[in-house]
């Protein structure tokens, strides 16, 4: 049995979060009625010229600081020229031979726990297409050019990926780096990112690369990682029976779990690019690029080691709350709060990720702020309430009650009278309550032997937590007990 | 009044000899009487042209008149115009109307000008004699006989008809100075970079350039300052400031360095436009300047760099005329391809589909290092050229065409037509302005001399040309058809 080993590249295309266009003013919201979003430039209309938008140019810098490459000092734009009615000039102005971010690398950590650099060809900048609606138009076709003109960031890698879970791992580490630079949304499901797989098998140890076959457009980390493993399966299958790969481009249907040959003559299309006229190249001057890299904000591998090393936590927490910028600004908004970095990361990788989970709502959408649960962890610390209160306050604020303002939780404990009881008096007159309630309890704790007195106080601790709705110091209640009981022995 | 210049209208206007409504009525008039014997309009704007007008006199009421204010003029059919037809000249946009402005025409419109309507020209600016109009060719007032040359042809010849005083062109490979030439007015292609080209239907988008036609320099340069400057719609259009270009229009001509490319006096230049270019530079030589001979060596290699660039500009610029969105689309497509053959195949004329084929041509890959990044070596080469020039001179001079004006339908090979520009075209390969001004005639037709400089020395050609028509009288010379007897 011949062993396989698979090789992919991936081209991942992230649509950058300016506010406008790449080359006209028109705005890039997601969702907005059809051609609404499309001004004379974007229609392509006879005598309109573009002009690039500097945020999408220092977006693009960012993200190639953010992975080490070199930044050209000179990158020029081209148009790919093919027809298709969603292109309305007749040709995609990106960057073919000079792109505004060279070589580069990115880390992606591996299941074993170890990490693995991908190296980054090169990435360009180029608009994005509109969109044809194949429906409802009675056999005929709409244009919607509303995405016409969105600025793209399309990232090439080498190919570097030995396995479908490295792929995944990969756009992950992309979909993390330009969510922390905020060049992205990262919405897949809005088209945010997406990216074009280039799959190849060829047997262990053989140097040259097998023909491969690129999956086109694929819009999430787990069809990217099924789209592979059916691929591989398919390509193997195809060479044992004797078969080759064909180089084609392929379509993941995640209904059907399988990739399918297009039927296109994009194949055989002559892109003819050559260097826009209408567009200047981009000359970055090393100040501007300096300047990009100093403010450039703390990326996710610099941010793992901070909560290890500053703040004690462990490899796996400071690994799960670096791992979205989201994430990693609500714990750090806790953090700072409560004052307490490992309660803030107990709760919020216990009682809010567990809530967020069943409610499956991601954790910008979470309905208890980051200042709310910081304030509640502040109340535990400082002793105004205990543990099990705690969690109801939780719940509470979950459940919108409080008032929504930072200090929701002070309102909930004041409301539901969960203020810890710490007065000795009080705590002792509970006691003293339970114990006359209790003779027959008394009496067998007194006739017990003394080592078994410690598990018998439980009851009592219960009677007297219950007697305080659960406000009782149970630490205090603990020790007052054992003297009460045990001076009745 | 048809007879003024600008700077005599405006003084006419100020004076309150007449108002703006007086004056554009007078030249629809013109239009209305001469214009269908000589097809130089594909649009005449009167309704709007008249309530321009009328807006021009009420702000001069107000005192709030500007240097152009209530002044009439034409556009080529080529600038973008809302609410009015932009053909381009061709039947792709027979029925197509921008919704926009193209900048030059927001810009005189602030400056008070008052439009006529949109000219004639060959179809996306592509030829020589304005022969290659889907409206019909435009004749030559001077001669009905002669073409009024191309791509500016309408505007040209409307100017020399008296039709209207001024109008705008643009010029890719001569199409501005070659028409004033053969209509015997003066017309500037400024640097590329100078006037913004937002709005102007592109056809080889580095080297296209707007810029004024009128019957003199002085007009010409009240009309750059007006529609010169940077834009922020245009990256290509140039942030530098822009001179008064009439303030410098006297300044003496003494110890002036003329060069005389030695190429643009050879082969295949008519002796009749030589001997009165020679006399042109004898006036010259009597307002103090110096001659000298100068060498361009690539200037044979200018046309063949020209039609591997243009037109690989075209075909791309050319792929929007698709049917899908807008202009011309085919009756009852089967399928898509069907919508894009057919539109482009009745939509195009035979000149812009040749373009587009030999653009795609060269673009092709296995093509492209052959022809088009050869082509872009030799531009480099041409601009050095001038470069070179013009460390030893101020300006250059010579012929804006080998010949005058050529007969209608004489020159049906394309080629012997591309040829026609063989003093033109390196000049916009180099960027640097132009001017051509009336130096005299051959029989019937004008010649025109054409004066370069170096890039942004507009304000100098202008002065130059200036102080040759205070020397010489060419440029005050019209033709018959425009003396009627109304």
């Amino acid at each position: 049995m011949m062993e396989w080993e698979t090789v992919i590249g991936l081209e991942v295309h992230v649509q950058l979060a300016t506010k406008s266009k790449i080359f006209s003013g028109a705005s890039t919201a997601f969702g907005a009625e059809p051609n609404t979003q499309a001004c004379a430039v974007d229609l392509g209309l006879p005598g309109v010229l573009p002009v690039l938008n500097e945020q999408a140019v220092a977006m693009a810098v960012q993200f190639g600081l953010a992975i080490h490459a070199e930044i050209p000092e000179v990158s020029v734009f081209d148009r790919k020229n093919y027809f298709y009615p969603d292109l309305p000039k007749g040709y995609q102005t990106s960057q073919m031979y000079h792109p505004i971010v060279g070589a580069g690398e990115v880390e992606i950590a591996l299941d074993d726990g170890g990490t693995k650099r991908i190296r980054v060809h090169h990435a360009h900048l180029e608009e994005d297409a509109g969109k044809s609606l194949h429906e409802d138009f009675h056999g005929m076709t709409g244009i919607d050019l509303n995405r016409a003109g969105t600025p793209l960031l399309e990232i090439v890698s080498e190919p570097d990926m030995r396995s479908a879970k490295e792929a995944a791992a990969y756009l992950k580490a992309i979909h993390s780096i330009v969510t922390y630079l905020g060049i992205s949304d990262g919405n897949m499901a809005e088209g945010s990112m997406r990216c074009d797989v280039n799959v190849s098998v060829r047997p262990k140890g053989q140097a040259e690369f097998g023909t491969r076959a690129e999956i086109k457009n694929v819009n999430s980390f787990r069809f990217v990682e099924r789209a592979i493993a059916y691929e591989v399966e398919r390509q193997i299958e195809l060479i044992e029976d004797g078969g080759r790969v064909v180089q084609e481009t392929r379509l993941y249907d995640p209904e059907r779990d399988e990739t399918r040959g297009m039927r296109t003559k994009e194949e055989a299309n002559d892109y003819r690019y050559f260097p826009c006229p209408d567009l200047l190249p981009v000359v970055l001057d090393q100040a501007y690029v300096d300047h990009l890299r100093d403010n450039l904000p703390e990326l996710p591998d610099e941010k793992r080691t901070r909560f290890q090393e500053a703040l004690g936590l462990s490899a796996y927490d400071a690994g799960v709350l670096s791992a979205s910028r989201a994430m990693a600004d609500y714990f750090e908004a806790v953090k700072d709060a409560c004052g307490d970095a490992k309660q803030a990361a107990n709760w919020v990788m216990g009682e809010l990720s567990g809530a967020l989970n069943r409610e499956g709502l991601a954790i910008e959408d979470s309905p208890v702020s980051a200042a709310q649960l910081g304030r509640l962890i502040a109340r535990v610390l400082d002793d105004t309430i205990n543990g099990k209160a705690a969690k109801q306050v939780f719940q509470a604020l979950w459940n919108g009650e409080g008032g929504g303002q930072a200090d929701a939780a002070d309102a909930v404990i004041e409301a539901k009278g969960l203020k810890q009881v710490t007065d000795t008096g009080a705590i002792e007159a509970m006691i003293d309550q339970v114990i006359a309630d209790s003779p027959a309890q008394v009496a067998q704790y007194r006739d017990a032997e003394p080592d078994k007195r410690g598990k018998m106080i439980g009851y009592f601790v219960g009677q007297v937590m219950k007697a305080s709705r659960g406000t009782a110091n149970p630490q205090q209640v603990n020790a007052l007990l054992k003297e009460k009981l045990d001076a009745l022995c | 009044m048809h007879d003024k210049t600008l700077r005599e209208l405006a003084a006419s206007l100020e004076a309150g000899e007449f108002s703006s409504r007086e004056l554009t009525q007078a030249l629809l008039g013109r239009i209305d009487r001469l214009d269908g014997e000589l097809n130089s309009f594909i649009s005449v704007t009167a309704d709007q042209a008249l309530a321009a007008a009328d807006a021009a006199d009420a702000a001069r009421g107000r005192g709030e008149a500007g240097p152009l204010t209530g002044l009439p003029l034409a556009l080529k059919d080529i600038f973008c115009t809302r609410g009015v037809k932009t053909s381009c000249g061709s039947k792709m946009l027979d029925n197509f109307e921008a919704p926009y402005d193209a900048t030059l025409v927001e810009k005189l419109q602030a400056a008070g000008t008052v439009s006529l309507g949109k000219t004639n020209m060959d179809e996306f600016a592509m030829g020589s004699s304005n022969e290659n109009s889907f409206y019909g060719p435009v004749k030559n007032p001077w001669d009905l006989g002669a073409v009024p040359g191309g791509s500016s042809g309408g505007s040209a010849a409307a100017v020399a008809a008296g039709l209207v005083p001024a109008a705008l062109g643009t010029d890719t490979g001569g199409s501005i100075r070659q028409p004033a030439a053969f209509c015997g007015i003066t017309g500037l292609k400024p640097t590329y970079g100078r006037v913004s080209r937002y709005g102007m239907i592109a056809y080889a988008s580095s080297l296209d350039q707007a810029g004024p036609m009128a019957r003199t320099a002085a007009d010409c340069a009240l009309l750059l300052g007006a529609i010169a400057g940077h834009d922020v719609r245009d990256s290509t259009s140039v942030a530098r400031g822009v001179p008064d270009y009439t303030a410098t229009l006297d300044d003496s001509l003494s110890g002036l360095k003329i060069g005389l490319p030695k190429e643009y006096f050879g082969e295949g230049l008519d002796p009749a436009v030589a001997e009165a270019v020679q006399a042109a530079i004898k006036v010259y030589e009597s307002l103090g300047a110096t001659v000298r001979e100068v060498s361009l060596p690539h200037t044979h290699l200018a046309i063949p760099a020209y039609y591997v660039i243009a037109p690989a500009e075209a075909s791309s610029n050319l792929s929007r005329f698709d049917g899908v969105r807008f202009g011309h689309r085919c009756e009852d497509p089967s399928d898509l391809i069907d919508l894009y053959k057919r539109s482009r195949a009745e939509g195009f004329g035979e000149e812009v589909k040749r373009r587009i084929l030999i653009g795609t041509h060269t673009l092709s890959e296995g093509f492209f290092d052959a022809y088009y990044t050869k082509a872009q070596q030799v531009r480099r080469l041409i601009r050095q050229d001038f470069l070179d020039a013009f460390e030893e001179v101020d300006v250059l001079m010579g012929p804006a065409s080998p010949t005058p004006a050529f007969d209608l339908g004489a020159n049906k090979d394309p080629v012997s037509m591309y040829l026609q520009d063989i003093y033109t075209i390196a000049i916009n390969l180099a960027g640097i302005p132009g001017i051509s001004v009336p130096a005299g005639f051959v029989g019937k037709r004008p010649v025109g001399l054409q004066i370069l400089g170096s890039h942004f020395a507009e304000a100098q050609l202008l002065n130059v040309a200036h102080q040759f028509q205070q020397a010489s009288d060419w440029h005050l010379r019209r033709p018959d058809f425009a003396k009627e007897t109304a």
